[in-house]
């Protein structure tokens, strides 16, 4: 084959097209690990979170990191058709929605005293006719402690026990809440608020704002919260002597029979902030009772239907969706990796799949 | 008689050309959204099933264009254990990319998760709910990812070298079809 350039080709710099290759190999490979945050080791990340709450819990395989004591529940949601004005969600449609739940203690100890805090929580799971879900993990405060992921991850840091004591330096603790005066409504809630006698006389909230949309393509912005129909009653010293008062009344209350809530909707307003989860809004907010939580009866955690959910709150049926509160995101991916360590365990250490034998699982 | 194919045919090329950018894009997305805790996790999630799903159709695809149409033979003066070499990533490329989307989907399958498309579109489970599988499979899930990442960058290492250093038509092989005649 004729060239037909008068002059000969120039030989080609071999080591620079080799450093070439190089230099675009180690840019992808660098790219790569700098996303997956192995430079940057001091970012915060969900790995991280996890493992703080284990330095302040200690190490208990197959539980969740956080609310690790809790009990299953299983029952149905009624709809009265109210919330479809909200959300196009067949779960707001008038009709049933199928409810595995679970009731906790917040920290990552499972053996805790469940009178040891004054917050209890409340997780559903929703599962529509056509398969789609919603996962809530809600608690007993309206109003969340923190703001951001950052200093949730601060708190998790100043409540690490002290090696000396094995509890959480007071002095550290003390600091973390002056440096955070977001903190201020939920101590001021907590401070006017006896927590309650039962989980069942307890209102959970849903903590972060979330997106309605209904069939019309209109948004707004809602928070929600189950309260009951049991009357709320303070909780006594002589209850909370017993270690596991809170469980050990659930199931008392459930074998007498059914228990339920009612599933508020509140409203945003204009103006109302909806990425911030400290901040309540004002009380006369419209709000609209979708229809009534049914619990009907309890199971063990350690082979309920509950066991191997995680209530990742990010997971909603067409209709919801999340907000731009910075918790959601950080909540989903902290609740991963806990998810992530805890069926490894559980596989690990031969733990039965919850009722696959009896053809219970869905 | 039949010329020796010099070239993959316009579709084996067009279907190279529109997934390594995308498979490139999915390993980047997944180990960014599993490191977050920002904002972007819940979109990084969002989009990282439906191009999982995308990508399963196109593998398919590009095997059965691969399997009809063929593929260009190495240079005769490559050496043996280069030739090996191609022959075995290749095989790995290919089975990576078909398997990481099915474990993903059975993955999620065995946690119980909604296999999510976009909005009220979801796919069925294809794995029975089980913790057991589900912890084999999510290890499993980005240990291949990090192999496919591995293997993609070798890959990209032994074309460049092809096309710079060799200069021996593999790489243009893939780059541009044959002069039309």
């Amino acid at each position: 084959m004729a060239k037909k350039s008068s002059f000969p080709p120039s030989p080609p710099c071999i080591p620079c097209r080799l450093a070439a290759i190089g230099a675009v190999v180690l840019a992808l490979g660098g790219g790569f690990i700098y996303v997956g945050g192995w430079l940057s080791p001091t970012r915060l990340s969900a790995t991280r979170i996890i493992n703080q709450f284990q330095a302040d819990a200690g190490q208990h395989p197959g539980f969740r990191r956080n609310h690790a004591k809790g009990v299953c529940v299983v029952g149905h949601f009624d709809s009265n058709g109210n919330g479809a004005a909200l959300s196009s969600a067949e779960v707001f449609a008038p009709g049933t929605t199928a409810v595995i739940g679970r009731f906790a203690v917040p920290g990552g100890n499972p053996s805790a005293r469940d009178g040891s805090v004054p917050v209890r929580s409340m997780a559903l799971m929703l599962t529509q006719s056509d398969g789609q879900q919603w996962r809530t993990a809600m608690n007993s405060t309206p109003v969340f402690v923190i703001h951001t992921p950052a200093q949730f991850y601060a708190q998790l840091q100043a409540n690490q026990p002290d090696p000396a004591t094995g509890k959480p330096d007071p002095a550290k603790v003390k600091a973390f809440f002056a440096a955070n005066p977001e903190t201020k409504p939920f101590l001021q809630w907590v401070a006017a608020h006896a927590p309650s006698s039962s989980l069942v006389n307890a209102s959970y909230y849903s903590i972060d704002a979330f997106r309605f949309t209904n069939a019309q393509g209109q948004t707004n912005a809602v928070r929600w919260s189950v309260v009951p129909e049991t009357a709320y009653s303070p909780v006594t010293p002589q209850e909370t002597s017993n270690k596991d008062f809170l469980s050990t009344d659930l199931v008392n209350r459930l074998q007498q029979g059914p228990q339920r809530w009612h599933l508020i909707l509140t409203v945003a307003a204009p103006g109302d902030p909806t990425d911030d989860a400290t901040i309540q809004w004002p009380s006369d907010r419209k709000q609209i009772d979708a229809g009534t939580l049914v619990l009907d009866h309890t199971d063990p955690q350690v082979d309920g239907d509950c066991r191997d959910v995680n209530f990742d709150p990010t997971i909603l049926p067409a209709g919801i969706k999340p907000s731009d509160d910075p918790l959601l995101a950080a909540r989903s991916s902290a609740y991963a990796v806990s998810f992530n360590r805890r069926t490894r365990e559980e596989a690990q250490h031969g733990v039965a799949d919850h009722k696959q034998s009896s053809g219970a699982a869905s | 008689m039949i010329a020796v194919q010099k070239h993959f045919s316009p579709l084996a090329r067009l279907l190279h050309w529109v997934m390594a950018p995308l498979i490139l894009a999915m390993l980047f997305i997944g180990i960014g959204m599993v490191s977050t805790v920002a904002q972007t996790h819940d979109f990084l999630i969002a989009i990282h099933k439906p191009l999982g799903i995308m990508l399963l159709v196109l593998v398919i695809v590009r095997v059965c264009v691969r399997i009809t149409r063929g593929s260009p033979p190495l240079p005769g003066d490559l050496p043996k254990l280069q030739a090996l070499g191609a022959l075995l990533s290749h095989y790995v490329l290919y089975a990576l990319m078909a398997a990481m989307p099915l474990i993903g989907w059975a993955m999620l399958s065995a946690a119980g998760y909604p296999i999510v498309l976009y909005g009220g579109l979801h796919l069925p489970p294809i794995a029975p709910h089980s913790v057991y599988l589900y912890a084999v499979l999510r290890a499993l899930h980005t240990d291949l990812a990090l192999l496919l990442f591995c293997t993609v960058l070798v890959h990209l290492a032994a074309a460049l070298f092809h096309g710079l250093i060799r200069r021996d038509g593999v790489f243009s092989s893939m780059a541009r079809g044959g002069p039309r005649r």
